[in-house]
């Protein structure tokens, strides 16, 4: 299982408590995640990913193991800790404001 | 006996007042959708408890909410909001072209007739239609089409669709308002669209006289006369007799003619509400004193409504979406502040009180009135 952990936010939208985890098929990446993660709670679509391009939104961030993989291609394999479920992928809403 | 239903929308959630037809006493919900801006919330005329909310972020971007009991629960419908064919371009602020994106919902309308139709105004401006619940959207292209889409320019706020009035009789046609594009009108049920901006008069455009290019910030009718049409602008307060065809001013004696909302008394279609404000740099009224002001005779004389409300020391605005009327008799008025107060009249204006303060700033007001 892949673990998950969204921002408050998100939470609340998808009225979820806590960290989620999700089977996904190797291999694990950030595409795949995401899609996952909208399959299980499709109140998400939008939020993450812009609907028609794909890309990530500007104020959201991606972070695993210690390291922002925000600008990873979303194909690009996730780490192995991420993908082995000893770690958590983490969407970030990025730091902003005064 | 009759309740009335305020929805205020917020920078920071979406707050539901209710009182019963006295309108004395009004209970406060708690936030819906706490931290998220709100930039209007609409009932449906056909089905009261379904009441349509937009819900905005610029972290996470656009939602679309619908309660079907009234403001108690709520939950997300389509958020996909993509426009029709080749996207193009439209200007941008410096008068070269930019691509048209999708930023957010200004505005929700639900249809008169159609129990699941619901209109949604977007900015960038464009008109988006759903006929089940919300679920799903679509463009109605032919806007953007009408040949003027090219020429359109946001104003300061973006360049939003934030105006739509559905005729009372007739679903074929429908107004809307753009910032800083005009009013355009269809008449075949939105396939086709007309700019109806002649008699409109603008100084900060090349063309002050142009088919489209002015910053109208609201327009609104009366249901009795659809064909007549006030208009707050960025500077002048407008009035047509023939659905848009013609405008003229009827700023009259106003002391200023700067200003975001204007509504109509729910009995009296030649009675309107404005809320001078002193410029378009200062958005605050004129010498710190909060004042609406109402036509009685559809505009050229005004007076000064004052009783109740804060007349030193006020320096808050009133956004075009934030005013609102219900339908008992008297018949109540209210309006949103930037500083977070609600304004309630019972008596047509004459007379203020704010029934609740404190919100974050408002950005929309409606109201329901309920048997």
């Amino acid at each position: 299982m892949i673990r998950v952990i969204l921002p408050a936010p998100l939470l609340a939208l998808a009225r979820i408590d806590g960290e989620l985890a999700l089977p996904i098929d190797a291999p694990v990446t950030q595409r795949r995640v995401l899609d996952a993660v909208e399959a299980r709670y499709p109140m998400l679509r939008g939020t993450m990913r812009d609907h028609a391009t794909q890309r990530r939104r500007p104020f959201i961030r991606f972070h695993a193991c210690e390291r922002d993989l925000s600008n990873e291609l979303p194909d690009t394999p996730l780490p192995d800790a991420v993908a082995s479920g000893g770690e958590p992928f983490l969407i970030v809403g990025a730091m902003s404001g005064g | 006996m009759s309740r009335v239903r305020v929805l205020v929308g917020t920078k920071k959630g979406a707050f539901i007042l209710t009182s019963d037809g006295a309108r004395k006493r009004w209970e406060v919900s708690q936030p819906h959708f706490p931290g998220w801006e709100l930039y209007h919330l609409k009932g449906s005329p056909l089905n009261p408890d379904r009441i349509y909310a937009s819900q905005s972020s610029g972290w996470f971007g656009q939602l679309i909410q619908r309660s079907d009991d009234g403001g108690v629960t709520w939950n997300p419908v389509g958020n996909e909001f993509a426009y029709a064919g080749v996207t193009g371009t439209h200007q941008w602020y410096d008068g070269t072209p930019h691509p048209w994106e999708f930023k957010r919902i200004w505005h929700l309308e639900p249809s008169l007739t159609e129990a699941d139709t619901v209109y949604a105004g977007a900015e960038d401006a464009a008109m988006f239609r759903s006929t089940d619940g919300g679920t799903s959207w679509h463009e109605l292209a032919g806007l953007r089409g009408c040949g003027s889409g090219e020429q359109w320019a946001p104003g300061a706020g973006g360049m939003g669709l934030h105006t739509i009035l559905l005729h009372p009789t007739d679903p074929q046609r429908i107004f809307v308002a753009i910032s800083a594009a005009g009013a355009f009108r269809t008449d075949d049920g939105g396939t086709t669209w007309k700019p109806i901006n002649r008699g409109l008069s603008s100084k900060y455009i090349p063309d002050p006289t142009a088919e489209v290019g002015h910053c109208v910030h609201r327009i609104a009718l009366h249901p009795s006369r659809p064909d007549t049409l006030f208009m707050q602008k960025h500077w002048d307060v407008m009035r047509s007799d023939d659905a848009g065809e013609n405008w003229h001013e009827i700023s009259g004696n106003l002391p200023t003619d700067f200003g975001f909302p204007i509504d109509v008394h729910a009995h009296e279609p030649e009675t309107i509400y404005v809320v001078p404000i002193k410029s378009d740099g200062e958005h605050y009224p004129l010498e710190g004193k909060l004042r609406v002001y109402r036509s009685r005779t559809g505009g050229h004389e005004w007076e000064a409504l004052t009783k109740g409300l804060p007349q030193q020391d006020c320096y808050v605005n009133v956004l075009r979406d934030a005013m609102a009327v219900d339908t008992l008799d008297d018949c109540g008025v209210y309006f949103g502040t930037t500083g977070g107060q609600v304004y309630a009249s019972t008596n047509g204006g004459d007379s203020w009180e704010a029934i609740v303060r404190d919100l974050p700033a408002v950005l929309s007001v409606e109201v329901q009135t309920l048997p």
